[in-house]
């Protein structure tokens, strides 16, 4: 994975809480591969009206926001679905960040998998970077992952990520390469657990050990 | 001595592998499930070139894109690739498929505890959200991206670092007409769509013990609506008679020493949570939602909130809002809200004790708009019809149809169309969550009923009366 150093860039401010997955990327695009790229149908039914004509009204359509890699939200981003096409969605339209009040679990640690940033800010910080950026959209905002903070304007804001997440995304880790490192602990525990715990397999299990 | 425990330390302690100095575990899973739409993993793991670890330990449940009306070949060529695609990775991988055609195919989060695959104190995933539901019994259950399936199917572990603890508790006893749904949204109402976000959650208290395993299962399945990671309820005898004799549940002698080490399985009496919460189970209403949110939850005598009458000018907005796209005038009595049609479906409420308290309400009535019945597992569907339940249903001019997720996702082609309003037993009431443009009302299966029989949403209490519930 991609190291996450810093990033400066446009930052556009959607600003609205609760953005569930399902608004994010809605599920009738949920079967369509990696490949094809989910960039286009991200939003799609927030940046779409009823006859599938752009809305003036939303952020990412308009003209000034093309290009930003940074989106400023309200809290409980991607909360709901499990679906991790929602992260692809953001980063396949070109974000690395996300900054909001506070995210969904499960998308987080997806976000995270896909090096996605995913920086927590209060409520009133991230009113004041949105009110910036309003002003002037061209204005880039510098979100420094190594020392956990945003420079906007001429002021620097604190954000929090879990510890675990940040080492993965400044070290650029994969976990299936880490969980490599383990395969001999993964084998010992596996073979004290059937002894410990033989209720636990499957009773019509194929497992041959 | 040892400190206290909760069952979310006593689960964690007995999966972790590896501790690393920034907290992140290694936890060991027992039982992985997966579904058509975990494609992404099964591509991630061929193109790192990796084989399944255990595919003992992995099994294929079809339910996410299955048509509920079964006729073959698949209609829908994009549906019928899902389906197929599926059984490819299946057979590629060596994992039992309980497939389209395969008499125990049903809803994930219905046919593993039903095949008694679930089991308390398993680790189990599944990249679906609503994995939670599991956790019924006593696992810890909880819903995975598609990363995370790919980091499973390769080495049966997961990189995860412990939750918070919450234990919310309910005691006193439901009134009759309340079931498991109505305690689920009055809980998140309770706590908001976010407020459990980060924590496990312990379910308590008499109310929840009183509960059978399927309403246990609908609680559980609701966590994931108030924010939480997973639910669990510590197992108990109803658990244990549930799971005796169930096809992939360990059998004879092994039984009843698995009975001995789920017996463990509760928190220590002095064991402290991060958070609690309590709420008086006498006191919950019959529930249904108004707005866009599953805390959007109020009692069926209420009535939907007027924006002018709100302070708080960022809450007020989004009251507009809501009820600006469910078309709902502010201030409107809830049961004077007409509907449309009506879905009975779900991981959360379509087990056989869903289709008895709705059918306990339509029997010998008629309802008075569409409506589709999809029962939550192959199996649920033959006790049903064995029970007569489809044709009170048919009677009722409802559907009876097949098993999957149906209506409440919306992509294997049942959805609600625009602008319609649905009273559905599922468990997000999201924008767009049933279809473009549809306006869902979560409620029980009961009160499903009672809005169908009303043509609006209705209080199923009255029509109970002289029935059995």
């Amino acid at each position: 994975m991609e190291k996450f150093g810093q990033l400066s860039a446009k930052a556009c401010p959607l600003m609205l809480p609760n953005l569930n997955t399902d608004q994010i990327l809605p599920a009738r695009y949920l079967k369509w591969p990696r490949s094809k790229g989910l960039g286009s149908v991200l939003f799609q039914d927030l940046r779409l009206d009823g006859n599938g004509n752009e809305r003036e009204d939303f952020l990412l359509n308009q003209p000034s926001w093309h290009g930003c890699k940074i989106l400023l939200a309200g809290r409980n981003f991607g909360g709901g679905s499990s679906r991790e096409a929602a992260v692809y969605a953001l980063c396949d339209h070109g974000f690395r960040c996300i900054v909001a009040p506070s995210f969904g679990d499960i998308f987080a640690q997806n976000a995270v998998k896909n090096g996605l940033l995913t920086a927590v800010v209060s409520e009133g910080d991230i009113a004041e970077i949105a009110a910036v950026v309003s002003r002037d959209p061209e204005r880039p905002v510098l979100v420094n992952l190594v020392q956990q903070v945003i420079v906007c304007g001429n002021r620097t804001y604190a954000f929090d990520i879990d510890p675990v997440s940040r080492n993965q995304l400044v070290n650029g880790w994969d976990d299936v390469d880490l969980t490599e490192n383990y395969r001999e602990r993964i084998s010992k525990f596996r073979a004290g657990d059937e002894i410990q715990r033989p209720w636990a397999a499957p009773a019509k299990s194929r497992r041959k050990s | 001595m040892n400190e206290p425990q909760t069952v979310i330390d006593k689960l964690w302690s007995s999966h972790e592998i590896v501790r690393r100095e920034d907290g992140a575990c290694l936890v060991w899973i027992d039982r992985h499930y997966v579904h058509e739409g975990s494609f992404h993993a099964f591509s991630q793991m061929k193109a790192r070139g990796r084989a399944i670890a255990e595919p003992g330990l992995t099994f294929g449940i079809a339910d996410h894109y299955v048509p509920t009306r079964r006729a073959e070949p698949i209609a829908n060529p994009e549906i019928a690739a899902m389906v197929r695609n599926f059984e490819a990775n299946a057979a590629e991988s060596d994992i039992m498929l309980f497939g389209l055609r395969d008499p125990r195919q049903g809803i994930v989060h219905v046919v593993g505890p039903e095949q008694g695959l679930t089991l308390p104190g398993l680790t189990i995933v599944c990249g679906d959200s609503h994995t939670s539901t599991h956790g019924a019994f006593g696992a810890y259950a909880f819903g995975i991206g598609a990363s995370e399936v790919a980091h499973v199917l390769m080495t049966q572990t997961l990189w995860q670092k412990k939750p918070k603890s919450m234990r919310i508790t309910v005691n006193g006893t439901a009134a009759p007409g309340v079931g498991a749904k109505d305690i689920a949204l009055a809980i998140i109402a309770h706590v908001g769509a976010d407020g459990a976000r980060g924590h496990a959650i312990e379910f308590s208290g008499n109310a929840i013990r009183g509960l059978s395993m399927e309403g246990r299962m609908t609680l559980c399945n609701m966590s994931i609506e108030a924010g939480g990671r997973l639910g669990i309820v510590a197992p108990d005898k109803k658990t244990f008679a549930y799971l005796k004799g169930r096809p992939f549940a360990p059998n004879a002698d092994l039984f009843d020493r698995a009975v001995e080490a789920w017996s463990t399985i509760v928190s220590d009496p002095d064991a402290s949570f991060d958070r609690e919460v309590s709420l008086d189970g006498g006191a919950i209403a019959p529930i249904v939602t108004w707005g866009t949110t599953p805390d959007d939850a109020l009692p069926i005598d209420g009535q939907v909130p007027d924006p002018a009458c709100e302070a708080d000018p960022a809450r007020a907005k989004y009251l507009r809002e809501a009820l600006d796209y469910m078309a709902i005038e502010p201030g409107k009595k809830l049961t004077e809200i007409a509907i449309d049609r009506v879905f009975i479906g779900s991981c959360t409420n379509s087990r056989i004790e869903d289709l008895r308290a709705a059918a306990a309400v339509l029997a010998g009535r008629v309802s008075k708009v569409p409506g589709l019945v999809s029962p939550g597992s192959s199996t649920v569907k033959r006790q049903a019809e064995e029970e007569g339940l489809d044709r009170i249903f048919r009677d009722a001019g409802l559907e009876w149809a097949d098993s999957g997720c149906s209506m409440c996702v919306g992509i294997n082609g049942d959805i609600v169309p625009p602008g319609e309003r649905c009273a559905s037993t599922t468990n997000r009431n999201f924008r767009g969550r049933q279809g473009p443009g549809a306006r869902t009302h979560l409620m029980s299966p009961a009160m499903v009923a009672a809005a169908a029989v009303s043509g609006r949403l209705a209080d199923v209490r009255p029509l109970l009366a002289g029935r059995k519930a």
